[in-house]
């Protein structure tokens, strides 16, 4: 052991380097809530004040609403860049030019980790498990690069929380930290660890489908888009080998592909062709933009009028069936942020139960499902602050929806095929179409 | 069991328990107590103090303790070096240790602790771990290489690290491939001159090879990589083009950024006849709108890349207008964004969809959008000529709203519409009139006043229309006063007979009343113009104008092309050159597209490039003048300047000269030029030009001894916000030098060095006169106390308020600004007592309407003790006369620019309050002359 114990500390002290600005990548990460607390901070380089977050906090201000802060910012010496997930900002302090979106998307990662270690990214779930997300954030970056983000691997080098483990680990003295390389670290396929075993084994694939849309005052539709995903549930033993193949692949001409997606075979085959990461994971993402292809599920009848020198108005929806392919809308939810003059309402739903709020000037009408014999409606009257003029501006009407065991664009999943393992799987395909930013203009 | 119950304490002597459980034998219970530790210093907690107690648990097999102990160690190695040199050999143990994932974490932690006694004992073992049998502690070692040369990159150099990470690009793994290209571009971007990154055809080939097996995140550094090859010719580029495709189905945005960068730039070698270029712009546009439904603040850095793009080739994008309609739920900073790409993509084909849109946006909630979308109609009817009718007509729809800042804005673009297309809309101006009164933005107003000045002929009043301006003239604008000052001199040319009257009214404002330079000379010249010769008056005033360009926001064609080299990055979210506002400047190289080999193609691209885009459209996305500040400082505050100050000024100019004349501008010259007060005190109170020099003879002043009033120190800088210094002061003046007496405090945990110290402009020329003396290293809790000499010959701008003082403080943690007030009696110079004769033609001299009048209430002083205490702050009392069993004073002062105040002091025996009046020919100093009055009389 070397023993250095002099008194010259201030010596040694002054030679040190300073930091001389040039720092790849991310700095420092701070995780701040809604009442602007900073709960938690790692720095990969040396310490940044907190002071940095001020920069932040002014934005925050500025911005009066949390969704409108900035994601870039910049301060004499740093650029905060940051995310807002799940009622958290994440923000991460940067010193040189570095790619935005390659911070973002870390970040994003970041949260996702935590969401699948702890069930939830929220400040208590991180403040109760510190040490792990201490360690996680280690294991994530180093020196500004990312490390391991892969799920798979993350979970064998350090293991989630879970009750059993606590327990186990207190008794035995045993640690949650994995003591070997992990396997999939270095092999072509990163995202997949060896050894996996199942005594079921099965495949499942939910194909959702979301529904964008701006539908203008007289009905049409002026903008249309489907956002697809294809999200898969893998529970296969060894290294399967998986084919997926479409009826109808032509839909698919601007994919995003989980990176075990072998390209080529989709270029010339349009086979989505894989050896899987095990668990859930995004196996595609998809876009279905050609206004023709997109069918529109449910039509809005509305009229909401105010009157002119008068402190009240008139509110009145109807909701139908459009093209919905034969299958039931359900889950169905409206969503109504009123003009600020707007006081209270009196509404009477024919079906479903709806609330408003005073402050946030929020109504939302919970409708349930259509039954195309008694179309839902809510109507009534809406009061004004009185004196103020009547507003200008026609509120937007934000629908929520769901069908149930149907791809809106048409896409059908033909066949699953396994090589490289000799057990049957169980397989399945589920479809499900939702509204995504689904909104009709009054 | 969860982790919150680290943060529980006890009520006292919670280090000191911690320090017992680390040294407790059992095993289970010093892991618990290391993480307490961690647990405390993720909320940023000081626990540096137990660091031999943590380090003292390192030595184990156990991997999660080991793992801890590390992380505290990165976090506190820096402030305890001696204390980390008790690790070392535990990290040297480790890099032999036969789990290849141990000798990674500790080749990895070794790195992070910037410590040179420890760095010396990292290159042994750095070097092993570059040639380890094992990928993944190689992929490590790639990485430590760069953070050893962040902290030493001569030792980096001497060892030949730098060799072997170019060894590692033909490394049989992807993924250490990636990792060291990493660590060389973060090398070769201190080293812009050195040929690290030497890359060829063969090189080129392999990071291909590599781009398809490697990680995302090594996917963009390897792409980033490629960016910044050119290819020999076009059919290299297009073989690189070919093998980057497929990266633009990547589920990471970063990835697909990145390969889109590698695109748009190699795709300037392509010709536009080829098969392939068509193929290629069709193959953009797909990942470019997908990027669109990400989170919004992917889609924000998007969009912002996108604005870019369409503006170098806007064929990619022109069929995806509408993914750029704006949701109501949009967070706003992606609703301006989309806005100003819907603007750029409107063509005849989609406008009619675009104006339905920008109809719909302008009745939304949120002003700031409001208001963009109501410009964006403008800049349509400019864009678009087909649709100026309509956008005309959507205008007035808006106008009737009679929404104050819709009307407003409406105006200010149907301004435009009018210079674009003269003669054609004049029957919407009765619309446009009726709303006059409700105008309060200098720009909406300067713009009506531009039409009824621009159309007076057709306005029957519209004489009555700009007297009604007239009559708040001073309160107006520069803006509004200028374009008051053009439109009514346009409607004299055309209405001679019945506005003589208020031509004159607004010339003689504009000249005589007016202390605008811009604005007089302007008044001079219609003056001598209408006196002298009214025809070429008209000639010149109503001549006809130069139809206003498309689109007047494009970014000048140079700095987009440079820009396209930067996609991804942050250079291409704020549109400025990495030049422009990364930090320093360092090292940064200009890129530029690669040239085209085809030769026809020079005159291609015709959307872009108009005549000349205003250079002022840049500022927009400039930061504010602090960063600029910042930046200054950094490139001429170095180490403290211990030599001659006038050897070193003629450097610091130097390096302010490499900023350009345009920041000059903004913040002026370095305030360093000035000569130390104590080696040339003639200079001292030198006036800017004014050719009175002669006068100060400070040897033959009259100065007393005493010194004049000196506040007590106040704290103009609290600790809070300055990472820990906390500053007070307060201004001197002794014996004609004025001071600035400062008090400097740690309130942080670490030492501090290097202050440097810089003012702003002010109204005074105001500047440290030597540089900011701190002699040693400034501990914690310690406080000192510097006199810093001014000088009064800094480069001078009027601030506001006039006595305010923009100081930036640098140290070696940051750089802070604050402000401050100068008391103005700091500026009083000792010879200013003026003869009576020349007092007494001065105060009848100068206009009645510079006088200001003030009363100093409850002052107990008698007027001779008034007079002397003024005298020892350099306020002279010429003469004194009794006038009815008053004592009238008359006091005479000089500040240091030359600016003589004359004062009448009226003292009523018995009564507490006096009577100050002050004339001076620069009347905006009375009021802080005034106050000067009563800080002297009061303390």
């Amino acid at each position: 052991m070397l023993c250095v114990r002099t008194g010259g500390g201030s010596r040694l002290r002054l030679s040190l380097p300073f930091s001389n600005g040039f720092e790849k990548m991310i700095h420092s990460l701070f995780l701040i809530n809604c009442s602007g607390d900073i709960f938690l901070e790692k720095h990969w380089k040396s310490v940044v004040s907190q002071s940095v977050c001020d920069y932040f906090f002014e934005a925050q201000e500025k911005a009066a609403d949390v969704e409108n802060v900035p994601p870039v910012i910049s301060t004499p010496h740093h650029y905060l860049i940051s995310i807002y997930r799940d009622k958290l900002f994440f923000v991460s302090v940067i010193q040189t030019e570095v790619p935005p979106l390659f911070v973002i998307e870390f970040l994003h990662r970041v949260a996702d980790t935590f969401q699948d270690y702890f069930g939830e990214c929220s400040e208590a779930a991180i403040k109760d498990n510190v040490v792990i997300v201490y360690e996680l954030l280690e294991e994530m970056l180093d020196n500004g690069f990312p490390l391991a983000t892969e799920s798979n691997i993350l979970k064998e080098l350090i293991k989630p929380p879970t009750i059993l483990r606590s327990v186990v680990n207190s008794i035995t003295g045993s640690s949650n930290v994995g003591d070997t390389l992990p396997t999939g670290q270095l092999s072509n396929i990163p995202w997949r660890r060896a050894g996996v075993k199942y005594t079921n084994n099965e495949a499942y694939f939910d194909v959702v489908e979301e529904i964008d849309a701006i539908i203008d005052k007289s009905g049409s539709t002026v903008f249309a888009e489907i956002q697809g995903v294809i999200d898969a549930c893998i529970k296969l033993s060894g290294m399967p080998d998986l084919s997926l193949s479409f009826m109808n692949p032509r839909l698919l001409d601007d994919v995003s592909f989980h990176p075990c997606i072998r390209f080529k075979r989709w270029e010339s085959e349009r086979v989505l062709s894989f050896i899987p990461p095990d668990g859930n994971f995004r196996l595609i993402s998809y876009r279905v933009s050609s206004q023709n292809l997109v069918a529109i599920p449910v039509y809005v009848k509305h009229s909401i009028s105010f009157k002119e020198n008068s402190s009240c108005g008139r509110f009145d929806i109807t909701i139908g069936p459009k093209q919905n392919m034969g299958k039931t809308i359900e889950g169905i939810t409206v969503t109504v942020h009123m003009p600020k003059v707007v006081l209270n309402m009196n509404l009477t739903p024919t079906q479903g139960s709806y609330t408003f709020d005073p402050v946030t000037k929020v109504l939302t009408w919970d409708v349930g499902k259509i039954t195309p014999q008694k179309l839902p409606s809510l109507k009534g009257l809406v009061n004004l602050q009185s004196g103020a003029p009547k507003p200008e501006e026609n509120p937007s009407l934000n629908i929520q929806f769901k069908i149930q065991q149907l791809a809106i664009s048409g896409l059908k999943v033909n066949r699953l095929d396994m090589y490289g393992e000799k057990y049957k799987p169980f397989k399945g395909v589920k479809y499900v179409t939702k509204a995504g930013k689904f909104q009709v203009r009054t | 069991m969860t982790d919150s119950k680290y943060f529980t304490t006890t009520k006292k002597g919670e280090i000191f328990e911690l320090k017992a459980e680390l040294n407790s034998d059992k095993k289970e219970k010093k892991k618990e107590a290391v993480k307490k530790v961690i647990a405390s210093m993720t909320v940023g907690k000081d626990v540096s103090a137990l660091f031999p107690d943590v380090v003292n648990c390192m030595q184990t097999d156990n991997l999660e303790l080991k793992k801890l102990v590390y992380l505290y160690l990165m976090n506190y190695a820096k402030s305890q070096p001696d204390m980390a040199i008790m690790a070392v050999n535990t990290f040297v143990k480790d890099c032999e240790d036969p789990n290849p994932l141990i000798r990674a974490l500790a080749v990895r932690t070794m790195g992070c602790i910037r410590v040179d006694k420890i760095t010396e004992y990292l290159c042994e073992p750095l070097r092993k771990c570059l040639k380890d049998e094992d990928p993944y502690v190689r992929k490590t070692a790639a990485v430590c290489v760069a953070k050893l040369h962040d902290i030493n990159a001569q030792l980096v150099e001497d060892q030949g690290f730098l060799d072997t990470l170019k060894d590692l690009i033909s490394d049989s793994n992807p993924m250490v491939v990636a990792n060291a290209v990493a660590a060389l571009s973060e090398i070769a971007e201190s080293h812009p001159s050195s040929n690290l990154l030497d890359l060829n055809p063969q090189s080129i080939n392999k990071l291909l090879t590599a781009l398809n097996e490697c990680t995302e995140w090594g996917q963009i550094f390897i792409l980033d990589c490629l960016a910044n090859y050119t290819p020999k010719d076009d059919r290299e580029a297009q073989s690189i083009c070919e093998r980057v495709t497929p990266r633009l189905s990547h589920a990471n945005s970063a990835v697909v950024l990145s390969a889109v960068k590698v695109l748009m730039k190699f795709m300037e070698m392509l010709s536009k006849d080829l098969d392939y270029y068509g193929t290629l712009l069709k193959k953009l546009a797909p990942p470019l709108v997908t990027l669109l439904s990400a989170e919004p603040e992917l889609q924000y850095v998007a969009l912002r890349n996108i604005n870019l793009i369409v503006q170098k080739r806007p064929e990619v994008l022109k069929h995806e207008m509408k993914v750029f309609f704006v949701k109501y739920n949009d967070p706003i900073y992606v609703k301006l964004e989309k806005l100003d790409i819907m603007i750029r993509l409107a063509s005849q084909a989609n406008i009619a969809q675009v104006l339905a849109e920008l109809k719909e946006y302008a009745t939304e909630v949120d002003v700031d959008f409001v208001r963009k979308a109501v410009r964006a109609i403008g800049r349509c009817a400019i864009k678009v000529e087909q649709s100026a009718e309509r956008c005309v007509s959507t205008l007035l729809d808006l106008i009737q709203t009679k929404v104050n800042y819709v009307v407003q804005e409406a105006i200010v673009v149907i301004k435009d519409i009018f210079r674009k297309y003269p003669n054609k809309y004049e029957s919407v101006i009765a619309t446009l009139c009726e709303n006059l009164d409700s105008l309060d933005e200098p720009e909406a107003r300067a713009a009506m006043i531009w039409i009824v000045g621009e159309y007076a002929e057709r306005i029957d009043n519209a004489d009555e229309l700009l007297e009604s301006f007239l009559e708040g003239f001073h309160d107006e604008s520069t803006q509004v006063q200028l374009q008051l000052l053009t439109a009514i001199v346009k409607l004299f040319l055309k209405k001679p007979t019945e506005t003589q009257e208020l031509v004159q009214q607004v010339l003689s404002l504009a000249t005589q009343d007016s202390d605008n330079p811009d604005l007089r000379d302007r008044g001079y010249i219609y003056w001598r113009l209408l006196s002298t010769d009214p025809v070429a008056a008209k000639e010149v005033v109503l001549a006809e104008k130069p139809l206003i360009s498309e689109e007047t926001d494009l970014i000048e064609p140079t700095l987009l092309d440079e820009l396209i080299c930067y996609i991804g990055t942050l250079a291409s979210v704020y549109h400025k050159p990495p030049s422009a506002f990364v930090e320093g400047g360092r090292g940064v190289v200009h890129k530029s597209l690669p040239p085209r080999t085809a030769s026809s193609e020079s005159t291609e691209s015709p959307e872009t490039a108009p005549a000349g885009a205003p250079p002022g459209e840049q500022l927009d996305t400039i930061p504010t003048q602090g960063d600029l500040l910042g930046d200054l400082l950094n490139l001429d505050l170095g180490p403290p300047v211990s030599g001659p100050p006038l050897a070193t000024s003629a450097v610091q100019m130097g390096a302010v000269d490499l900023l350009g004349g345009g920041l000059d501008s903004l913040i002026g010259a370095p305030s360093f030029v000035a000569p130390p007060a104590a080696a040339v005190p003639a200079n001292l109170g030198a006036p800017m030009g004014s050719g009175l020099s002669d006068l100060f003879d400070l040897t033959s002043g009259v100065g007393t001894l005493s010194g004049s009033y000196v506040a007590p120190k106040a704290v103009w800088l609290p600790a809070m916000k300055a990472k820990g210094l906390e500053i007070s002061g307060t201004f001197t003046r002794q014996a004609g030098s004025i001071s600035m007496d400062l008090q400097l405090t740690n309130k942080a945990l670490q030492v501090m060095t290097d202050f440097a110290i810089q003012f702003n402009r002010n109204s005074f020329g105001l500047a440290p006169a030597a540089p900011l003396q701190v002699h040693a290293p400034l501990s914690p809790t310690q406080t000192v106390e510097i006199s810093l000499p001014l000088s009064t010959a800094g480069s001078v701008m009027k601030t506001e308020p006039l006595n305010s003082l923009q100081v930036a403080v640098k140290n070696n943690i940051d750089v802070f600004y604050f402000s401050t007030l100068y008391p103005l009696h700091i500026l009083f110079v000792e010879d200013g007592k003026m003869d009576r004769q020349v007092f007494l033609a001065t105060w009848k001299d100068i206009p009645n309407e510079n006088e200001a009048q003030f009363q100093i209430r409850d002052c107990p002083l008698n007027a001779e003790a008034v007079s002397s205490r003024l005298q020892s702050s350099s306020i002279f009392t010429v003469a004194r006369r009794n006038v009815e069993g008053q004592d009238m004073l008359y006091q005479s002062l000089k500040l240091t620019n030359g600016i003589w105040v004359l004062a009448e002091l009226r003292i009523q025996p018995g009564n507490p309050s006096f009577t100050l009046s002050l004339k001076c020919r620069a009347p905006e100093v009375s009021q802080h002359v005034y106050q000067a009055y009563e800080t002297i009389l009061k303390n």
